[in-house]
Formats: C-alpha cells, sequence, structure tokens
C-alpha cells in the first residue's frame, strides 16, 4: 500500500535529504520505539527471565542458587501441583459452557420491545463489575447459614450445602461464580454480531423452509464466526487467568483444593513461610507452556486471516 | 432478523415474551439484588436472623455513611482514580503511536512487531509475576501507584495497540496518500489527519482500559501494599477483615468499589461495547 505511492525527489543538502528519502523506513520506528520499549521491558523480557528463574533456588532476597531442572523435578511429585492442573482443566472445559450460554441470551433479547436496550445493558451489567466484588457477592450467595442458595434449597427441603467449605463441590462453584460475568460477555459479542447478520440471507433461509435451530446452524452460526472466534479467545485466556476469585472466595481451600496453576505460583513464590522464587517461577513456565499453545493457535488463525485480506 | 421478531408472533407469545424479560432479569442479577438489600439493612437484622425478609429499618444513610466516613475507603478510592486513570491516558498514547506505525507502514518487522503485541497480551500473568516484582523493587517503586502504574501502561499497550492497529485499517488511506503527495511530513500526517479520525477508537479504549484497570486486584497485590498505594480492588480485603461478619457494611463496601466501572459503562455504554468487540465484529 505504502510503497505504491512514488516520492518526488527534492533538493536540498545531502544529510536532509538521506532523511527526507528515508523518512518513510525511519517514521514507523520512531513511533514504535516508546511502546516497543515499555513493552519489551515490563512483557517480553520478564518472560525469558522467569524461565531463567525457574532453574534457580531462590527466595527472593539472599542469594539464588543453580539447581537446573530441580524444580520441574519436583513438580512431578507434588500433590498440590497435580490438584492444580485438574482444576485448570476444569476450568478450562466448564467455562466454555459461556459461549453457548452467551449465545442463548443473546438470542433471547435480540427482540425490538420497548425498553429493551435497558435489559441488554442489565444483563451485561455482572461483566461490569470487578472479579473481587463478584467473588463477594458469590460467598454470601453460598453462605451455609445465611446464603440465599440455602434459602431456596431449603424450600425443597434439601441442604445445608456448604459449596465452598466441600472439596468436592467448591471448584464447581467457583466456577460457576465466573461464569455469571464471562456469559455477560460472550453474550454482548453475539448481539453485536446478530445486529450484523445479513437480513436478506434470514429471509432467503426461511423462503427455504429453514426455522428454530436449521436457520441458526446453517444460516446464523457461520455468519457469528468472528464472534465465535473472539468468545472462545477470550473465555480461555479468562478461563487460564482465573485468580481473583478463587483469592477471594477460598484462597485455594478447603485443604487447597480449590487451587489452580495461576493461584498455586502465587502461593508459592510469595508464601508467607519464605518466598520460592524458583519453584513458582517452575509452576509459571507450566503455565505459560499450556497457555502458549492457545495463543500460538489464535496467532495462526489472525495469520491466515491477515493473508486472506 | 434473527429470531423473528416477537411482534410478529401471536398474542400470547408476545405476552409471554414480556413476562418472561424481567423474570430472567431477575433471576440473573439476584445474588447482586440480595448484596443491595444486605446493604441498606440495620446490624440488628443480621444478629437477629433477619437476612431475607424485608429490612427492620432501612439504614443506607448510616451504613454508607460509615464506609464514607469511618474506614479507610475514600483513600482507596482514591487511589484506585490515581492508578487508572494515568495508566489510561498512558496506555492509549503510546498505542495511537504504535498502531499507526503497524497501521499504515509497510516493513519487513511489521505482522513481527503486532504478533509480540497480541501474543504478550495474552501471556498469563504469573509468567511476569516473579521479573516484574523484581525490576519495580531495583527502581525503588515498590509499594507506590507509580510502579503499578508503569507497569499497566505496558501490559495494555499490547491490547490497546491490537485494537488500534485493526481501527487505523478501516480509515480510508487514500487520505493518507493524498496528504503525502503534498508533502505533508509523517508526524503531521499522524497528528492532524489520522488522530482527529482516531477519536471513536479513543474513546472506546479509555473506557474499557479503564474498567480493566479499576478491577485489577493480582497486580495491586502483587506490587503494593496498605491504604497508601493499594487500589480499591485489594482495599477491599482490609476492609472486611476490619468488619468482619458486619455484613450490612462489607456489602455497602461492596457496591461502592464496583460503582465507579458501572457508572462508567452506563455513561459511556456505546464506546465500551465498540471496544469490547476488539474492533472485529461490527
Amino acid at each position: 500500500m505504502a510503497d505504491a505511492v512514488s516520492f518526488p525527489p527534492r533538493a536540498g543538502a545531502p544529510k536532509e535529504r538521506w532523511l527526507h528519502r528515508n523518512r518513510r523506513a525511519i517514521a514507523p520506528w520512531m513511533f514504535l520505539a516508546p511502546g516497543v520499549l515499555f513493552f519489551l521491558v515490563y512483557v517480553i523480557f520478564p518472560i525469558f527471565q522467569s524461565f531463567e528463574i525457574s532453574l534457580y533456588k531462590w527466595d527472593g532476597l539472599g542469594e539464588a542458587r543453580y539447581i537446573g531442572l530441580r524444580n520441574y523435578e519436583k513438580l512431578f511429585s507434588d500433590r498440590a501441583f497435580e490438584t492444580s492442573l485438574w482444576n485448570n482443566l476444569k476450568w478450562l472445559v466448564l467455562y466454555l459452557l459461556a459461549v453457548p450460554a452467551g449465545l442463548f441470551i443473546a438470542i433471547f433479547l435480540n427482540q425490538t420491545v420497548t425498553g429493551i436496550r435497558l435489559y441488554k445493558s442489565l444483563f451485561f451489567f455482572p461483566f461490569v463489575i470487578s472479579q473481587v466484588v463478584v467473588g463477594l457477592v458469590f460467598t454470601w450467595f453460598y453462605d451455609p447459614t445465611f446464603g440465599l442458595l440455602n434459602t431456596i434449597i431449603g424450600w425443597f427441603g434439601a441442604g445445608p450445602l456448604n459449596v465452598l467449605g466441600d472439596p468436592a463441590f467448591v471448584t464447581y462453584g467457583i466456577i460457576a461464580a465466573g461464569l455469571w460475568p464471562q456469559t455477560a460477555y460472550c453474550m454482548i459479542l453475539y448481539l453485536t454480531g446478530l445486529n450484523a447478520v445479513d437480513p436478506e440471507q434470514v429471509e432467503a433461509g426461511r423462503l427455504d423452509g429453514a426455522r428454530g435451530w436449521r436457520m441458526l446452524w446453517h444460516v446464523i452460526l457461520p455468519q457469528l464466526r468472528p464472534a465465535t472466534f473472539i468468545a472462545f479467545v477470550v473465555t480461555i485466556i479468562g478461563a487460564l487467568r482465573s485468580f481473583d476469585l478463587i483469592s477471594i472466595m477460598t484462597d485455594g481451600g478447603p485443604f487447597g483444593s480449590s487451587r489452580v496453576l495461576s493461584f498455586y505460583m502465587f502461593e508459592k513464590a510469595l508464601s508467607e513461610y519464605g518466598f520460592r522464587m524458583g519453584y513458582g517461577a517452575a509452576i509459571a513456565v507450566v503455565l505459560f507452556l499450556i497457555m502458549l499453545g492457545f495463543i500460538a493457535y489464535f496467532l495462526w488463525s489472525m495469520y491466515r486471516d491477515e493473508r486472506g485480506a | 432478523m434473527f429470531p423473528a421478531p416477537i411482534r410478529k408472533a401471536s398474542v400470547p407469545w408476545q405476552l409471554a415474551y414480556r413476562t418472561l424479560l424481567p423474570v430472567s432479569l431477575f433471576l440473573w442479577l439476584l445474588p447482586l439484588m440480595a448484596v443491595a438489600v444486605f446493604s441498606i439493612k440495620p446490624a440488628d437484622d443480621f444478629t437477629t436472623g433477619n437476612y431475607w425478609g424485608p429490612p427492620s429499618t432501612f439504614e443506607a444513610a448510616a451504613n454508607y455513611g460509615r464506609v464514607f466516613f469511618e474506614s479507610d475507603m475514600p483513600r482507596y478510592l482514591l487511589n484506585s482514580l490515581l492508578i487508572t486513570v494515568p495508566t489510561v491516558i498512558g496506555a492509549v498514547a503510546l498505542s495511537c503511536m504504535t498502531g499507526f506505525a503497524l497501521g499504515v507502514y509497510r516493513f519487513r518487522a511489521n505482522l513481527w512487531l503486532f504478533f509480540m503485541f497480541v501474543a504478550g497480551n495474552f501471556v498469563p500473568f504469573q509468567i511476569l509475576m516473579v521479573p516484574v516484582r523484581d525490576l519495580t523493587l531495583e527502581l525503588g517503586l515498590y509499594n507506590t501507584k507509580t510502579g503499578l502504574v508503569l507497569f499497566h501502561i505496558a501490559f495494555q499497550t499490547g491490547f490497546c495497540t491490537l485494537f488500534m492497529r485493526n481501527f487505523i485499517r478501516t480509515l480510508p488511506f487514500a487520505l493518507i496518500e493524498s496528504a503525502r503527495v503534498e508533502g505533508v511530513s509523517e508526524f503531521r500526517i499522524f497528528r492532524y489527519v489520522v488522530l482527529p479520525l482516531m477519536k471513536p477508537a479513543i474513546a472506546a479504549l479509555s473506557i474499557l482500559i479503564f474498567t480493566f484497570i479499576w478491577n485489577d486486584y493480582f497486580w495491586a497485590v502483587v506490587l503494593t501494599q496498605g491504604a497508601g498505594s493499594q487500589p480499591v480492588t485489594a482495599g477491599i480485603t482490609s476492609f472486611n477483615a476490619q468488619y468482619r461478619a458486619a455484613y450490612h457494611l462489607m456489602s455497602a463496601g461492596s457496591i461502592v468499589a464496583a460503582l465507579p466501572p458501572v457508572a462508567m459503562f452506563f455513561l459511556m455504554q456505546r464506546h465500551f461495547i465498540a471496544g469490547l468487540t476488539l474492533g472485529a465484529v461490527k
């Protein structure tokens, strides 16, 4: 694009001419320099530093001691690490329920009755609230003595259920809390997507006798692909980043049964019983490698689209 | 339009839809409304076990008054503001430039740099935690708002660059070309041709980053401690420790902490949603 326009040569002192001639090659770097520098120092370099730190035994204060891959060896026999990894998997799978749930609500709300705009905003509401507050709200919601959940199931003669105090339920309880804002996010993505659906194709589909599910599957969903892609990206990233809710609702408990890698890493690295930065970094590296698989896939999809465009 | 407009449906269906709407909204926001009800109850209601009945007296003024005048909450709120606003300005300013560079110029490293920003934006925070905490300590910025702001600016630049670059790609390129033909310098093209067209993107990003940063909890606990520098997300836990089991106050505190981004969202809804869809879904 930019190179297609030929640049009219101008007379001047040689030095000025060089700058002038190359200004289109130099300009982008001037614009990029501050942002790239910041990003390298605070994001890119730290990734590599974490890899290095994971090879040391280090309390964050004294001398770091090189121990090779010993931190990783320890991970294999660490039951808490195993629990965290399993819980991460649960998060990843169950969190994705936010995508169809969001689509469902979006279809429900995609109407033009009076006041629908306010309804859409209010349905979206949970996403704007910080996860810390969502965590508190749901902690009280689940409370075994006065929580709304137990009040309600009490009407049916069930309970009381101590969701956050029971290792069998705790992770699912926290995921449910996380699904609340995440579904709202997916909903808004799909609402915007539905807005852009081509009405002519819908009409054509109707003429061909497509209704309900068939219409959704064959006509609507293909047009919602960009929304679906973003919904998957943000939901997967969100699932692997889950930290706030766990920290607020259970602090990893009971008996460490609701930990995930991101939380376990934090707990080890900044533990009250002495910092274990090297071990923490090793956990972070594992989490990073899991995420890297997804990131690579996202980038590949984006690359394909770029080439296609 | 999909699904078929309810207006074309039969009257019973329309009625059913119109009753279902408020009912579903009520259920959806139930946990939140419970907290809102808690926040206007007197302390007595909790000791006598009147959790879900109507409040015996309305104590909204007293409860919220105590949050604002008898706790550290106002300081935390101020900290949040002093962290969030500079971050928004910094990240948006940097990404206007990076987005412009990556959106307008063709050079070999272009796509690689773009992917660096995108990929960096997706990494788990924990892989950055130890080195960033270290760096902040070395700079003497641990436990300061500045330390937190610097990191936030850098990290958010990733997402903002993605957004800005994609937005600039949708602008008519002929405008830039004609300015070049007339010999306008690259900087002036950025300042006077492209920047004015970026206003909607700047608005969308600002509101979005405001929410992200206001709601950040992880970096707040990693890089700051105490009421001197901590934002309200981290402060609310100390607040709750102070008022343990005083559910009316904890509820009021949570609502106060959650309110600023909510207000922002309702004021600037259109921009907010444009930002969330990353500009990809139009």
